[in-house]
């Protein structure tokens, strides 16, 4: 169809469509574990695999973007005690669902990563951290390819006779956004409640059980076999400077076919939205939130001038985040939407520290208030108040997250809540509707 | 007795069938020794399975003494988790998504829609305790796969009127 | 560990702080004040409450000072626009909650976040949505629940995670909904868990049975020390209109840190029993009691006193008193007995073995500082219930077993510790003796010696196992300690106990020390309340009866100081002993049935608290305090009481005008005294009989707990004694 064929599906959702793409069979016909099996028949020196990682320019898929090579280069790896790699398959902020597709459809990916990152970091075992919610597919999925590959004899201790140890767990959460925050998972792993921890020290340092750790999100983990078997330049030079390599955008919202996107960074937004058969209803774009609901929302018109990486959104206020791209039409109310996004953050802050556990709560009342027709246009300000005050005080990044979507919208929408306010709840999107009334989709 | 025993008298595992316990033998053997804490999270999954959908005190005390964990421990963990219900609840727990992605696809809409036919708010149970219809704040990540709802662990995308009616009336 | 400096600026000083430290406690040291709810100096850090944010130069974002360590050239900012606004944003997310119920607050006037609040707070609310509520669960009789009060700072569960040993309060749900609790209701029942109400920096917590008392500000504040244990933790007793309201802790570093025991805050409560003697009382040779006036009853205490007193030493009248009375009070009780030719003298009531006493040091001790016990690197406890005995004896231990020391036991039971126990051996009283026995064959067998000629019959059967081994072995190395506890001073083998110990000290290097029992058992030998010492420790040459015989046969006559033997002891038939006595006269601050049933004269006697004095801990630490409260009704300090005795009774040297002029005539005493080898003629040998043991509720071992009613509610209180069969 277009220019982005050729380039959809490359590196995490590779086997994608073909028979059983979970399977151990159909993972080897695509190359896969060559590169794992190359490292134990050389006993690749570690610092180069993370060398390659480093220059692949592959960068922490989750939110953060932090370069995960760098990363791994944090642990200390000659350390002389357990070391342990985590994957963060906690996949949960609102509007992303690709971890959910690597674990069903292409789960050997991960593990096969899990292995080289646990080699390179000598850490000897694995935990893959899934959410409880994905209980039911998921979960089983990856589970039974864990046991394919220790069947294979790909895992465990003196792997192929190579002298490497790697043993791989799952661990299945029990709902809680927070947990998708690495020091929260690794309570959460403890057997604890998902509460981040406040750094220093760091995870490399003082991690599960006290252990060195590092924490990787799952489509990160799942890009490395391809970036090993492939090269790292080849993966790098994907996408534009400083983006290297491919994302999963999940598409969502008002589109004709959502769905998952595997594609080169810096993919302009114009034509990722093309992929997804436009604006549905023949309506019209109205806003985008680009990655992820914590990340700032973005009008539709700046939107479809943006390519879809790390330095373009920053450049216009946004961010990759978790590369979920929730698409708007005119139609969206935006002080529901809002709302509906405030009351998530209130549910789902741990309560651990004060601006957010209190914060969010107010946040999400003052929403309402502006719903039910009664507030005034000091609320406004007042609303923008709180976040700014949640913003930077909070030992997580949960905090923020709660205070950027109301500075975003407020930033660009705040005349329809001017609207609302001063038409006792009506919305600018539907000023006929009786207040508080369904926003049909 | 002296003042010396353990905080509130020891509790004991007998609570816990065996089905459940093995299951819970094989989480901890997925954690160093003496990391059984570890397996709190799926060993109240096991023991709100065997009650048909929630937990009680003795059964999270019966999973404090078999973890040998102190109890606070246990309710911490299980108070915290959207998962885990602490109290009485119908045995199939439905969640209908009304996170951004489906709100903007008719969640909320497919919510009321459940409503009316449960007869129940969200956060309550049919009366004959066949359906819990669980307040889901969080997003399920099927997004999507919007309107989706979540009956037990099963998925359930793109969803319409017609057909949250044939799920819902299949469950026993 | 060489110390490490960095120069960091805190407020445009420059200041050197050790590397890594937290900012707060560099702040705190130069005296930048930076307000906090979370941190505490005790506790792990949990950066949760965001009250301490800071503006640290070159950092996005303000930072915590209680978990942002010091580097080097960092500049602090702690009052600058950015700190401020930081804080006062935290300050607002606190109160938009707390119901700002101050009227109604017992923490009032001494509120953390009231304090806070006139600083960091605005005059009005801007949070115009309804006020979160908590329900109350009950967390027993000690400490009372506003639960939406608490702004969750979590410093009470970090307490139960750290300090006590067991975390029975979490915090259960999340987000605006998370509450501080049990979950399902139930009591806390650490014996330190009164101290979550010391921490607690808003009302939530709660003394109980303080609750809508007093107001802070109302009460004078006096220095106290516990009367309930040997460690001599130091207090504050908060008085209003002579009344004792309320004990809290007073920090010192060197005994109780910032802690007390349940027992030494809720304690109190037993001086307002309701059989309080508040005026002298003299039975009638009818049998029938009479309230009387000071003269005649003293009157009727000398006449008493003088008829027992025919007989001269061991015949004489007895003389007993409980080890939680003062230095002062037993140095002139020592006197009036000697005056009247007594050297029956006793306070310790529950020990049953008294062949070996010639063999006690001066006074007994642990051996070492209090403080120092945090660094002992291994200690072998031979009978002892030790959090129940000496609670912050045991949080001690606590630490040091943290730390890494090896910390064993040889106990008739097994006791939650609630710390890393290296090695437990469990032995019925009888059998005691050879475990003790199998630890010195270990000993002795590492040492490549013999066994000693006196001690062959108890080496005799001595077969070491791994475990007797691995105790020894740990004695052998870093600092190590050897305790005798309460169970091993109430033990009919004490001498036995007591030579194998000794000996087994000798060969490890180990440090011996007795656990014993009573807030002044070191002060009562040093004034000489023993039948074997005379005041300042030196032997006298003739023992009198101890507490044992005295209580075996009847005296003549008897004087009880401030103890009740049918409760403070363990000998059986103790009341109808007394009952064929002539005369009993009782010097006390209670009067129960028990008492009025044996007595013949009772002088009521200011209590804890209510008298001026002096207490020796178990570290042999000297500490004097004022009187706090006002004794209720004609009640007078047992010191003066005493004083007038001995004038009434015609014995020279009884013209003290202050308590200060007691203790002063025996600390001379004491620092003239020859520290003179004892004799030890005591032959240990295997008992043909041993005695069952008992292990007293720790809400009973004194006449002031007994009638604690918050502390009886608990659940130690509720338990019963427990006996071990020999």
């Amino acid at each position: 169809m277009g220019a982005w064929d050729d380039k959809r599906n490359l590196v995490c959702l590779e086997p994608i469509g073909m028979a059983h793409s979970w399977s151990l069979e159909t993972y080897q016909r695509i190359g896969g574990y060559d590169a794992w099996k190359k490292v134990l028949a050389e006993l690749t020196p570690r610092e180069q695999i993370i060398d390659a990682v480093k220059s692949s320019g592959l960068r922490g898929r989750g939110g953060a973007a932090f370069p995960m090579g760098v990363k791994w280069s944090f642990m200390p790896r000659n350390a002389p005690m357990q070391k342990y790699l985590v994957c963060n398959s906690d996949e949960s902020e609102p509007g992303t669902c690709h971890d959910r597709d690597i674990l069903r459809f292409n789960p050997h990916a991960l593990i096969e990563g899990m292995a080289i990152g646990g080699y390179a970091m000598n850490a000897t075992v694995g935990y893959n951290y899934i959410r409880g919610e994905f209980l039911g597919e998921p979960v089983p999925r990856f589970e039974a390819a864990v046991k394919e590959a220790y069947a294979a004899g790909l895992l465990g201790k003196n792997i192929r006779g190579s002298g490497v140890d790697f043993d791989l767990h799952t661990f299945v959460g029990a709902g809680a956004y927070i947990c998708g925050e690495e020091t929260a998972l690794l309570d959460s792993l403890e057997g604890k409640q998902g509460k981040p921890r406040f750094k220093p020290p760091f995870p490399a340092a003082f991690g599960l059980y006290g252990a060195p750790t590092t924490i990787n999100n799952c489509q990160s983990i799942a890009s490395v076999p391809t970036i090993m078997r492939k090269g790292p330049q080849w993966f790098a030079a994907l996408g534009p400077a400083n983006s290297g390599g491919t994302n999963i955008f999940s598409v969502s919202g008002h589109v004709n076919n959502p769905g998952n996107f595997e594609l080169p960074l810096g993919v302009p937004f114009a034509d990722l939205l093309d992929m997804a058969g436009g604006i549905w209803k023949a309506r019209h774009i109205k806003a985008v939130i680009p990655g992820g609901s914590s990340v700032p929302v973005v009008p539709g018109e700046t939107m479809m001038k943006v390519n879809m990486d790390y330095d373009s959104l920053k450049a216009i206020g946004s961010s990759v985040g978790s590369a979920a791209v929730i698409v708007m039409d005119e139609t969206t109310c935006m002080v529901r939407t809002l709302e509906r996004l405030s009351r998530f953050y209130m549910s789902e802050s741990c309560g651990q520290c004060t601006p957010c556990r209190e914060g969010t709560g107010w946040l999400n009342r003052t929403l309402q208030r502006i719903l039910a027709g009664q507030a005034t246009r000091e609320h406004l300000g007042l609303l923008l108040d709180v976040a700014n005050r949640i913003e930077g005080h909070t030992i997580c990044a949960l905090g923020d997250a709660a205070a950027w979507p109301v500075q975003s919208f407020l930033k660009h929408y705040r005349h329809e809540f001017e609207f609302m306010v001063d038409h006792g709840g009506r919305s600018i999107v539907a000023p006929d509707a009786p207040r508080g009334a369904q926003v049909a989709a | 007795m002296s003042v010396t025993e353990g905080s509130n008298g020891a509790a004991s595992p007998a609570a816990l069938s065996g089905h459940t316990r093995a299951e819970i033998d094989q989480w901890i053997a997925r954690f160093p020794p003496g990391r059984q804490r570890s397996a709190v999270i799926a060993a109240l999954r096991a023991a709100q399975e065997q009650n048909q959908g929630y937990l009680t005190p003795p059964l999270m005390d019966a999973v404090a003494a078999y973890l040998q964990l102190p109890p606070i421990q246990v309710y911490e963990v299980a108070s915290f988790y959207s998962m885990f219900e602490t109290h009485p609840c119908g045995r199939h727990h439905v969640s209908v998504c009304t996170n951004i992605s489906c709100m903007l696809r008719g969640g909320e809409a497919l919510l009321a829609h459940v409503e009316r036919r449960l007869g129940i708010r969200v956060g309550e149970s049919t009366p004959d305790g066949r359906i819990f219809l669980k307040q889901e704040e969080e997003c399920l990540a099927a997004c999507t796969g919007a309107p989706m709802m979540m009956v037990d662990h099963v998925y359930h995308e793109h969803l319409s009127n017609d057909a949250v009616d044939r799920i819902l009336d299949e469950l026993k | 560990m060489s110390a490490e400096f960095v120069n960091v600026e805190v407020n445009g000083v420059a200041v050197r702080a050790p590397k890594g430290e937290m900012i707060i406690r560099v702040t705190d040291a130069h005296g930048a004040y930076i307000p906090r709810f979370c941190y505490h100096d005790k506790l792990p850090i949990a950066a949760n409450c965001r009250m301490c944010l800071v503006e640290v130069e070159k950092a996005p974002k303000p930072l915590p000072a209680c978990a942002t360590p010091v580097t080097e050239g960092m500049k602090i900012h702690t009052r600058s626009p950015k700190a401020i606004a930081a804080q006062k944003a935290t300050m607002e997310f606190l109160l938009i909650n707390h119901p700002l119920d101050c009227p109604i607050c017992d923490q009032g006037g001494e509120c953390e976040l009231q304090d806070l609040a006139v600083g960091f707070g605005r005059d009005i609310s801007r949070y115009q949505e309804r006020k979160r509520v908590v329900k109350d669960q009950s967390l027993g009789p000690l400490v009372s629940t506003d639960m939406t009060r608490c702004i969750h700072c979590t410093r009470c569960v970090r307490f139960g995670q750290e300090i006590a040993g067991i975390q029975e309060l979490g915090t259960t749900g999340r987000g605006e909904n998370m509450q501080i609790g049990t979950f399902i209701e139930r009591s806390v029942d650490h014996e330190l868990s009164g101290n979550i109400i010391d921490l607690c920096p808003v009302g939530a917590l709660n003394s109980k049975p303080f609750r809508f008392q007093a107001r802070a500000w109302e009460m004078t504040q006096h220095p106290l020390v516990s009367p309930h244990d040997g460690v001599g933790s130091r207090l504050y007793g908060h008085v209003l209109r002579g009344r004792l309201m309320r004990v809290v802790p007073q920090p010192c570093e060197e005994i109780n840190e910032t802690w007390i025991s349940d027992r030494d805050r809720f304690g109190y409560e037993g001086l307002a029993s309701a059989d309080r003697l508040t005026v002298p009382r003299v039975r009638a040779s009818n049998g029938q009691w009479h309230d009387a006036d000071w003269d005649s009853a003293l009157d009727a205490m000398a006449k008493g006193l003088r008829a027992a007193s025919a007989g001269r030493g061991a015949a004489g009248a007895g003389f007993m008193a409980h080890a939680s009375c003062t230095l002062e009070e037993l140095y002139l009780l020592g006197r009036v007995a000697e005056g009247l030719g007594s050297s029956n003298i006793d306070h310790r009531l529950r020990q049953r073995d008294f062949r070996d006493q010639g063999g006690d040091p001066a006074a007994p001790t642990i051996g070492l500082a209090i403080a120092d016990v945090d660094g002992l690197d291994g200690v072998f406890i031979v009978g002892s219930n030790l959090r129940a005995e000496l609670p912050l004896l045991a949080h001690r231990v606590r630490k040091a077993a943290r730390r890494g020391a090896a910390v064993s036991f040889l106990n008739p039971r097994s006791y939650e510790c609630l710390f890393p126990v290296a090695h437990v051996l469990l032995a019925n009283p009888a059998r005691m003796l050879t475990e003790l026995a199998a630890v010195l064959a270990a000993a002795l067998e590492a040492a490549g010696a013999g066994a000693p000629a006196a001690l062959e019959q108890l080496l005799a059967n001595a077969r070491p196992a791994a475990a007797h081994r691995a105790i020894a072995a740990a004695l052998g190395k870093g600092k190590r300690a050897i305790w005798l506890g309460a169970l091993a001073l109430r033990h009919s083998a004490y001498g036995e106990l007591r030579a194998l110990a000794r000996e087994l000290a000798r060969v490890t290097g180990a440090t011996l020390g007795e656990l014993a029992e009573g807030a002044n058992a070191a002060g009562a030998y040093l004034a000489g309340c023993v039948p074997h010492r005379a005041p300042a420790g030196t032997a006298r040459a003739s023992y009198g009866r101890n507490a044992r015989e005295m209580l075996e046969e009847p005296l003549p006559g008897y004087l009880l100081l401030g103890v009740e033997p049918w409760a403070d002891g363990l000998q059986p038939h103790t009341l109808a002993t007394l009952e064929r006595a002539r005369f009993v006269g009782a010097i006390t601050p209670f009067a129960s049935p028990a008492m009025l049933q044996v007595a013949h004269v009772l002088l009521p006697a200011a209590a804890f608290a209510e008298t001026s004095g002096t207490y020796v801990n178990l570290e042999g630490r000297w500490q004097s305090f004022a009187g706090a409260a006002r004794a209720p009704g004609s009640a007078r300090p047992a010191w003066k009481i005493l004083r007038v005795l001995g004038n009434l009774l015609d014995l020279a040297g009884f013209d003290y005008q202050s308590s200060d002029m007691v203790r002063d005539e025996l600390r001379a005493a004491v620092e003239r005294a020859p520290r003179v080898g004892y004799e030890s003629r005591f032959a240990p040998a295997r008992p043909d009989l041993v005695e069952a043991l008992r292990d007293l509720s720790m809400y009973r071992v004194d006449p002031v707990l007994r009638r604690a009613p918050s502390l009886q509610q608990t659940r130690a209180g509720q338990a019963g004694d427990v006996e071990f069969p020999s």
